[in-house]
């Protein structure tokens, strides 16, 4: 190539981001924050971004509110304190002293179950979430590393889960369990759930079966046990946090309307935000607020986890490195 | 800086042109800086220089291309008397393909994949000349054909993926000169084709122009191009004119240094294998603003010690014959060496 | 092109073939077996012997997976014992099938009307209110369970403000022909337009919660992908011809933006599916969303065989047509 056209290419690309007013990119130059990894500069750009910062506002809070509960909340949830006032016409206990939401159907503090109705929602969205994770792991990573023909079976089996509505395909599985329970639900869900993450961990394997450095420890021979655990699989973690954050968001809301459904645990001493709205359904006309409290955390929580990650995602992106 | 009065003939009319960028809470920086030219008409100027020297950012700043945000033009671009660059979008669409026209470097990315190759032409005539469908694919077809596209009658109804990067550009020719404007302004558009091709673009080009008598801006970094092509060159360096002449004269006596430079590192078929390519040393971003000094100054071989201090004018180099513009305090002389290094 | 479609085709009978594996699985796995699940508990000795031969209990897997087979292609997927009592659960699919494509149908109309233009504009004033502003909205539609917003719906504007009906397909005082099923057309054709006009009322609640997901998703993907062709030389190409911003704007940047949109289009439908059993509940209305979800509570398990089988054919259908459609709309393709 004409010298010209070499140096032509580095003041090109050194003109476009002088034109553009940003950094200057690699083209053998070192960049500001001094050549950071992918991580590194994600987290420079987050730092900054109003819309991360709210998800993680809202995350935080959620996890810390839900670890606290039993701190933060008034009263128990079991305990059936107004349980005197619930009448054929007054079925829920309106908001008095003691009591600033109330109770329930049931005569419970509505808002100690609130409250303490985190935790089990977290619990049920983050073990959903690991269990979908970690079926999704293994499928994934058995036909990105193996490749072939495993591969193709391993694919089409999750195409055709993929293929199925979530919502039909939770109620599939939930049915083969005779008992509706909190872990019929968590299984229903994660099961859903594992499709995605094989499909991202196989396209993550694949990409990097075919790189420099995968190829390098090969050359090396290094056991393909190893290749794949030490080299590909840390490289494959980011892709992977931004859908568990999104899937979290998602599993909650699938929690929530598989109670409605009447899946999940019948018993309903311990509070669940899902679980509390479905069965506030049916007093919807009378009381409207005994949906609308547990449906409003619902919202606000799986907003707060789509924020950050979508902004995750973003920060993550490798065309927005610098 | 020199504003020369306008002549009297002139097509198009540049003067002062600066097109500034700055995203907010950044320091604004001028791809254009000041620049100058005239256009007559039939005639082909070549905008020469390097990737970032502004050459691009001047075309598409005259034909009101540049994004609506984020930059700042000042100066004015007279066609026929009138300023372009203070006519409004309405304005400027009616004019865009009718009076002025543009090629561009990339003939793939330049055509609408999902669009047949004689709507893409067709469009143009419907707009600007009120033509029925029919009528305008039919005149197509002869527009294919007059820039050498063989079988034009296939092609109406084929799609960009189905033609060759030759034939591609070919059609965008095409399109630019289906209203035949008076003035075309071609950005580059053979860099991106095989060597081959190149010459046959250039030619049907030279072609075209003279036949329709239309105007051509040729922006190029490539001389050899220039060399076939441009009646008049200008040479633009950071965002300023710094040598203008006519094509014999730049290249039987470039005087700028930077022009030297240009010139020197072409590879000669006739030079010896074991001679070093003369590359310009240094890079655009040694530059140094021209409000302070000579902006080339950090690169160059004959930089003097008023070049760093105070910025050369663009003035009409009184040694020679014909007309002949520099921007310098130490061209290089006219009786020494002419290919010497930057 | 037509050997895309062919590929496309014979991938399509894969994944029946495995859904159909599945689902014998699924079946056999039933808690309670097989014969009891389907017939419930109140059948006689007679009819659980002649349950089982039909199903060739007594034979080795493959043959069984075949009679499930055949029985399956012949629409035989036994007898409903409580969504509706005695009802083949064939026919209760067929019955019910009009009223969830009708709803869908507005669903995803609404959804695009609104999510397209939207997504347009939102890109083209990137940066700007409108931009920042949809796109929050986006994100709240998907947030919010479509249920509860199907609840919230039917409180402000049934229950409160008595605009529009609560519950059903079609007021009960109303009489109205039959003809297609789909009340709507129904309406039209026989020119008893009150009846269009009442169907069309029961529709608007339950549609507009059904469209919050799909027009979440397709505003997002209209709105980067109009981003993304803005950008390109192309769309430059067609100003510097100095061509009208209508045209720019239909032939050359929503020619090429959309066309993301309708593989999503297709995606859509099974979330559809998924949004229809929580909305019909919570608007009591009769269709396959509500059938599927009272099938299940109640331990339904020929309705929910049938139900499972057709949303998995339906989808898979469903894809095919879009990626044919796909096929035939993106010259690239179509011109290979």
């Amino acid at each position: 190539m004409n010298p010209l056209q070499r140096k032509k290419d580095r003041i090109d690309a050194l003109a476009a981001t002088a034109a553009g007013g940003g950094d200057i990119p690699d083209a053998g130059h070192v960049s500001e924050s001094g050549g950071l990894s992918l991580i590194g500069s994600a987290w420079l750009r987050l730092r900054r971004n109003p819309v991360f910062l709210i998800g993680a506002a809202i995350t935080v809070l959620f996890v810390l509110l839900a670890i606290f509960a039993p701190l933060i909340a008034p009263h128990n949830g079991t305990t059936k304190y107004l349980i005197s006032q619930v009448t054929p016409d007054t079925p829920i206990p309106p908001s008095q002293k003691g009591f600033p939401l109330g109770g329930d159907d049931q005569g419970r503090d509505f808002l100690s179950r609130l409250i303490l109705g985190s935790r089990q929602t977290l619990i049920v969205g983050v073990l959903a979430t690991l269990a979908g994770l970690f079926g999704g792991l293994v499928l994934g990573t058995i036909a990105g590393s193996i490749g072939g023909w495993v591969d193709s079976v391993v694919m089409r089996i999750v195409d055709v889960m993929l293929s199925l509505p979530s919502l039909v395909l939770a109620l599939a599985v939930a049915t083969l369990f005779g008992r509706p329970s909190q872990w019929t639900l968590i299984i229903a869900i994660s099961i859903v759930q594992v499709p995605i993450f094989a499909r991202l961990l196989r396209g993550s394997m694949l990409t990097q079966r075919a790189s420099d450095h995968v190829l390098a420890a090969r050359a090396l021979g290094v056991r393909p046990a190893a290749i794949t655990f030490r080299h590909m699989l840390p490289n494959s973690l980011g892709p992977v946090l931004v859908q568990a954050t999104l899937v979290l968001a998602t599993a909650i809301i699938e929690a929530a309307a598989l109670s409605f459904l009447g899946l999940g645990n019948p018993d309903d001493s311990s509070a669940e935000w899902g679980q509390m709205l479905g069965k506030a359904q049916d007093l919807f006309d009378i009381s409207p607020h005994v949906a609308f409290w547990p449906a409003g955390c619902i919202v606000v929580v799986a907003f707060g986890f789509t924020l950050m990650g979508e902004s995750l995602r973003e920060a993550l992106d490798p065309r927005n490195r610098r | 800086m020199t504003t020369a009065p306008t002549k009297t003939d002139t097509l198009l009319s540049v003067r002062d042109l600066v097109v500034e960028f700055g995203a907010k809470g950044q320091t604004p920086f001028r791809a254009v800086d000041g620049v100058s030219f005239d256009v007559r008409p039939g005639q082909t100027v070549g905008l020469v220089g390097e990737s970032g020297c502004g050459k691009s950012v001047t075309s598409l700043a005259i034909m009101g291309l540049l994004p609506k945000r984020g930059n700042k033009v000042a100066g004015s671009a007279l066609y026929d008397g009138t300023d372009l660059l203070t006519l409004d979008d309405r304005e400027m669409r009616d004019r865009r393909g009718r009076d002025v026209a543009m090629i561009f470097q990339d003939p793939l990315s330049s055509l609408n994949p999902v669009v047949s190759i004689g709507v893409q032409v067709a469009e143009v005539l419907q707009r600007h000349r009120g033509m029925k469908k029919a009528a305008a694919l039919a005149e197509s077809r002869d527009l294919l054909d007059r820039v050498g596209i063989p079988d034009p009658t296939r092609r109406l109804k084929e799609y960009p993926h189905q033609l060759s990067g030759g034939m591609r550009q070919r059609a965008l020719i095409a399109m630019a000169l289906a209203c035949k404007p008076r003035l075309l302004i071609a950005d580059e558009p053979t860099t991106a084709l095989d060597v081959t091709i190149q010459a046959q673009i250039l030619n049907l080009l030279k072609e075209l122009v003279i036949d329709s008598g239309t105007a051509l801006i040729m922006i190029t970094h490539d001389l050899g191009v220039v060399a076939g092509l441009c009646d008049e060159v200008n040479v633009l360096y950071g965002g300023r004119i710094v040598e203008t002449a006519s094509r014999h004269e730049i290249f039987a006596t470039p005087r700028h240094p930077y022009t030297n430079g240009l010139l020197g590192s072409i590879p000669r078929l006739d030079g010896a294998r074991s001679e070093q390519l003369a590359a310009i040393p240094g890079s655009v971003a040694d530059n140094i603003p021209w409000t302070t000094g000579c902006a080339f100054a950090p690169r160059c071989s004959r930089a003097i010690e008023v070049c760093r201090t105070e910025p050369p004018v663009l003035e009409q180099d009184p040694a020679a014959m014909e007309e002949h513009a520099l921007r310098c305090h130490n061209p290089w002389p006219i009786d020494e060496g002419t290919r010497g290094p930057a | 092109m037509l050997r895309f479609i062919v590929r496309r085709l014979l991938q399509a009978v894969l994944v029946m073939f495995i859904v159909s594996v599945l689902l014998f699985a699924w079946l056999r796995s039933l808690p309670g077996g097989p014969v009891d699940s389907l017939l419930g508990e109140r059948a006689t000795p007679a009819t659980r012997a002649a349950l089982s031969k039909t199903l060739g209990l007594d034979q080795p897997l493959p043959v069984q997976y075949w009679h499930f087979l055949s029985n399956a292609v012949h629409g035989n997927f036994g007898t409903s014992t409580q969504v509706q009592s005695g009802t083949d659960a064939m026919e209760l699919f067929l019955q019910r099938l009009p009223a969830t494509v009708e709803l869908s149908f507005f669903a995803i109309i609404i959804a695009l009307v609104t999510a397209i233009p939207l997504g347009y504009f939102a890109a083209k004033r990137h940066g700007g209110l409108l931009d920042t502003g949809s796109v929050v909205l986006s994100l709240v539609g998907v947030a919010v369970p479509v249920f509860f917003l199907a609840f919230v719906l039917k409180y402000i504007f049934a229950i409160e403000l008595h605009w529009l009906p609560v519950a059903g397909r079609q007021s009960p005082d109303l009489d109205a022909t039959r003809v297609t099923n789909f009340y709507v057309l129904d309406g039209l054709l026989t020119r008893e337009y009150d009846a269009s006009w009442d169907a069309i009322k029961h529709l608007v609640l339950p549609a507009i919660a059904l469209a919050s997901i799909p027009f979440a998703v397709i505003f997002r993907i209209t709105r980067a992908s109009v981003l993304e062709v803005l950008n390109e030389d192309y769309v430059r190409t067609a100003e510097s011809k100095g061509l009208s911003a209508r045209i720019i704007r239909g032939r050359h940047v929503l020619r090429n933006a959309l066309l993301p949109v309708v593989t999503t289009i297709g995606l859509q439908v099974g979330g559809l599916l998924t949004g229809a059993v929580l909305t019909e509940t919570v608007f009591a209305y009769p269709g396959l969303g509500d059938a599927l979800a009272q099938a299940f509570s109640q331990r339904d398990y020929s309705v929910l065989q049938v139900l499972i089988t057709m949303a998995a054919i339906g989808y898979v259908l469903v894809n095919l047509l879009v990626d044919v459609a796909y096929a035939i709309i993106d010259p690239r393709i179509r011109t290979r």
